[in-house]
């Protein structure tokens, strides 16, 4: 059980050197590349550069939509397969400063859209702790290499809860702080009002560190927030008696779920053990009713405004100024044929979908009502924050999924259970994901989400949870389940 | 008979030191692809920063042209594809302009006009392509360059109204330091809407897009109406369309029917968190719009008793205004202070293609350079030469007079002096006179002669008739 305090421990005291770290990740990461295929691209040589930060000298993974001067950056796409950036985004940048070394760049759903890891470019990523079954998406190498020890920490990118829902999978911790709280500079755009960078880690402690690290204004992105006076670290041992938090009746009562699998229940049974566990460490933790309608329309309005953000911020894949140039006799025939050879079917519905959501004669009927949505979701959110300080919920109404053939289908039959942790992106609030133990001998989470701008509290509460609950540090290596 | 509708959309860059939403820089270059960066190539993950100072300049714009201003800075995504945008979307106002509701007061042949402003909005320029036979090259020097386009009612019914829209809208933008306007530079393009109709209705309109020059605009819009015309009177029905015009042939071509037409999908652009706009901001933006040139031409006109003529040529330069307004604030008689600049300085300016900035006399030197002329210590055809020598020699008017020796003589004794000797030697000459022949001009000349003409005309022409008189 490695955390980033435990190398850091090492290292300080010269019982292991970052070169050695690096090495082992990189053993490590191909040793595990053809059964899980984390990476797109492992690092064969080590970024040198020293700091005082205590992630200076520590390995990381970093998803592959994120711009990396020099290095292959493919966000899964054939119509980026062979981009490689002339500049750096500020996450990456930042890490690379406080001396953390990059070991890879990490497979993803095909341009971070979709939550299975099945539609990057370079194949499916597999389920550390059952191969036959998915890790989840769209951050799916990171969750990965986190969950198979390969490196301590890594970073992903979150538009629906696509670092939170395969950290659940993959039995690990997955934070995104919130919105603005890191700079989305140089991160390859999704959804830009939805989009998130944040991280996977070991532990929450962890994710306070690399988060301290990540966050900060950034003069190249106009949505980041001013800086805080204050280090995540510093507080996240915070005592938090009489702090309250809150689930929603209509998401967690088994009895709405009477036609649910065992697996279900199972998971909604864990969850009340912890809100009692929560009790005895002294929060108050009340079941609020949520408007079923609004609780049903979450999912619908965040495909409506993601796909119609997506289709507009992808445009730029033309292969005109950068990718495959396609091949016409007009200027359209050449950018046509780029695009039409450079997505695959699912991204391509989903553009059609986006276009179609933003004609005039529809983009007040879908676009427009989703956005409405969104805000009356956001308004009774913030209306409970006046009196909860975060609220507590299953991350998934089951275990990771079997590979099967029903990939990312936009099918009614879905779950809120499976989709509220996009509420977080909804209203930028901090959300974090942690491990809430095992069902049928796969991790499942639970996932914590507070107040828009504290973060700080978020993850002073999770970590609390965390200490309570024990489940830290979860390798299928290294747990005996 | 027609009555004619014309609307403009004028494409005008803004000036500032970097691009609208990236930090390359905004110059004219000649070396293809040396102004871009990440941004204006819509690289993967890249992020607009909205300039602050295009904004601000274009607010000033917005309230230099009476419209209502915005509560909240906001953009909107234009979406379509073409190679000249790189990220597939242009950066926009559709949801709230920096303008709206306005209108510019403008003369046409002696007549005021209020030409209504629908709105006017701040975007990003595209790439410029160059096409050739079997490829095309694309410079991104202007992809990002900050755009303002002001887009008028279809309120005007000739070209001469539309050119003097225009013609005011460019010093709007010259006096207010918005944009230099410069169409040589494509820094200003024009899109013409044009219909037609009998009565009052507004007929069918076609557009023809990025028209170069005014005088363009003037023959495009009369090529474009004798065409519509022609259809009319023959029965024909007018489509909507966008036309090219060919200035070679004067003739228009279509180019895409209204079917065509693209739907842009506009949507609010989510990375530019909405700015508020303050009344602090809007007062101190105020503060700066000079006044302009309509206000400055009806101001010469019925305060300082110009000539329309006279007041529109001095307001044609900002720089050329303020200065007259510096000698009239120092006292000066607006007249002659105008007819000094129109007449002499402005072609000096012209023929030494000179900026008035570059001007050695200063408004104070030329007050003083007036004044000995209205003083009658030099005479304004010596003015001139003076003014010469002032701005060849960097000397001040009062040093170049004393050099040349150019003050008049005024002094009666002087005068009279060289008179009698002159009429004592030419007695015949008074003779002559008195039968009625004009010597009296010949003696002028010789006092003028003798004199190298200093003598005041006035008082030498008083002198000799009382001095003949006395014979």
């Amino acid at each position: 059980m490695k955390t980033i305090m435990y190398l850091r421990k090492d290292l300080d005291e010269k019982k292991v050197t970052s070169d050695e770290l690096f090495n082992d990740a990189i053993d490590k990461a191909h040793k595990y590349q053809e059964e899980f295929n984390s990476f797109v691209t492992i690092m064969d040589k080590k970024e040198e550069k020293d700091s005082n930060s205590l992630i200076s000298g520590i390995p990381y993974a970093l998803k592959d939509n994120f711009s990396t001067k020099g290095i292959l950056t493919t966000a899964s796409s054939n119509i980026l397969k062979d981009y490689v950036p002339v500049y750096d985004a500020t996450a990456y940048k930042k890490l690379k400063d406080a001396g953390a070394v990059l070991v890879g760049k990490t497979v993803l759903d095909e341009l971070a859209m979709g939550g299975t890891g099945t539609t990057g470019h370079t194949g499916i990523v597999r389920n550390p702790w059952d191969k036959t079954r998915q890790i989840g998406g769209s951050s799916a190498g990171s969750a990965a290499a986190v969950a198979l020890g390969i490196v301590p920490f890594s970073i992903g990118s979150d538009t629906g809860d696509s670092i939170r829902k395969p950290a659940a999978f993959g039995g690990v911790v997955g934070f995104k702080p919130t919105y603005g709280r890191i700079s989305r500079y140089g991160l390859f755009a999704f959804a830009s009002s939805l989009d998130h960078v944040g991280c996977f880690a070991r532990c929450v402690r962890d994710a306070a560190i690399v988060t301290d690290i990540l966050k900060g204004q950034d003069e190249r992105d106009m949505t980041s927030l001013p800086d805080e006076d204050i280090k995540y670290t510093d507080v996240i041992d915070n005592d938090i008696k009489g702090k309250k938090l809150f689930y929603i009746k209509e998401i967690t009562d088994k009895t709405l779920y009477k036609d649910a699998g065992e697996e279900t229940l199972e998971i909604l049974n864990k969850f009340q053990e912890t809100i009692e566990e929560c009790k005895k460490l002294g929060f108050i933790v009340e079941e609020v009713s949520f408007d079923e309608k609004l609780l049903k329309a979450i999912y619908p309005s965040y495909m409506t405004i993601s796909s119609a953000e997506a289709t507009s911020n992808n445009s730029n894949l033309t292969g005109i100024p950068f990718g495959p140039r396609g091949e016409g006799s007009s200027i359209n025939k050449i950018m046509f044929d780029a695009r039409t050879k450079g997505f695959s079917e699912l991204i391509k519905r989903r553009f059609i979908l986006g276009s179609y959501i933003l004609q005039r004669e529809n983009q007040e009927r879908l676009f427009k009502n989703a956005e409405r949505l969104r805000h009356l979701i956001v308004d009774k959110m913030n209306e409970l924050y006046k009196t909860y300080d975060a609220m507590i919920l299953p991350a998934s109404g089951g275990v990771a999924p079997k590979f099967d053939n029903e990939i990312d289908r936009m099918s009614d039959r879905y779950l809120i259970l499976e989709n509220h942790m996009a509420i977080g992106n909804f209203g930028g609030f901090p959300s974090i994901t942690i491990p809430n133990g095992f069902v049928n001998g796969m991790p499942i989470g639970i996932n914590i989400t507070g107040r828009v701008f504290e973060d700080a509290l978020t993850l002073n509460i999770a970590n609390k949870i965390e200490e309570a609950l024990g489940y830290k540090g979860l390798i299928k290596e290294e747990y005996d389940v | 008979m027609y009555k004619v509708v014309i609307g403009l959309e004028v494409h005008c860059e803004v000036k500032t030191n970097s691009k609208n939403f990236s930090s390359a820089r905004n110059t004219y270059s000649e070396y293809p692809n040396e102004n871009i960066d990440t941004t204006d190539l819509g690289l993967p993950g890249i992020l607009p920063v909205a300039n602050k100072e295009a904004f601000k300049k274009s607010l000033k714009m917005a309230l230099a042209l009476n419209c209502k201003t915005p509560d909240v800075v906001m953009f909107d995504r234009k979406n379509y594809y073409y190679p000249d945008l790189p990220k597939g979307y242009q950066i926009t106002q559709e949801t709230k302009p920096v303008g709206k509701n306005g209108y510019v007061m403008i003369n046409v042949n002696g007549e005021d006009k209020k030409i209504l402003i629908n709105n006017i909005h701040l975007e990003e320029d595209t790439a410029s392509l160059d096409h050739f036979k079997d490829y095309s090259l694309i410079d991104y020097n202007r992809a990002g360059v900050p755009l303002l386009e002001t887009v008028t009612e279809p309120c005007m019914h000739s070209s001469d109204e539309a050119i003097a829209f225009l013609e005011s809208l460019k010093g709007i933008f010259l006096y207010t330091g918005v944009s230099d306007a410069r169409t040589d530079k494509g820094e200003m393009r024009v899109d013409v809407n044009i219909s037609l109709s009998k009565d009052d209705t507004l007929g069918t309109r076609t557009e023809m897009k990025n028209i170069n020059s005014f005088n363009s605009v003037r023959l495009a819009i009369e090529t474009e109406i004798k065409r519509q015309k022609e259809i009319l009177e023959n029965g024909g029905v007018i489509l909507q369309e966008t036309r090219r015009f060919d200035e070679d042939t004067l003739t228009t071509h279509s180019l895409r029917s209204k079917v065509d037409a693209v739907d842009y999908k506009y949507y609010i652009e989510p990375n530019i968190p909405p700015i508020k706009i303050t009344d602090e901001w809007i007062n101190e933006i105020k503060s700066e719009i000079p006044m302009l040139q309509f206000e400055r031409v009806e101001k010469y006109i019925n305060d300082y008793g110009l000539s329309r003529y006279d007041a529109t040529i001095l307001v044609k330069d900002k720089n050329v205004s303020d200065y007259f307004e510096e000698t009239v604030k120092l006292g000066v008689d607006p007249k002659s202070s105008s007819n000094f600049i129109t007449s002499i300085i402005l072609g000096y300016l012209n023929k030494n293609e000179l900026n008035i900035e570059k001007l050695y006399l200063t408004p104070k030197m030329l007050v003083d350079l007036i004044n000995m002329v209205n003083d009658g210590k030099i005479s304004s055809k010596q003015s001139k030469e003076v003014f010469l020598k002032c701005v060849s020699d960097k000397k001040e008017p009062k040093e170049v007079v004393k050099e040349l020796g150019l003050t008049q003589i005024t002094d009666d004794k002087t005068i009279r002096d060289i008179v009698v000797r002159l009429l004592d030697e030419r007695p015949d000459l008074i003779e002559d006179h008195r039968k009625g022949k004009n010597t009296f001009d010949y003696f002028v000349g010789q006092v003028m002669k003798k004199t190298r003409g200093k003598a005041n005309p006035v008082l030498t022409r008083d002198i000799i008739n009382e001095e003949m008189e006395k014979r």
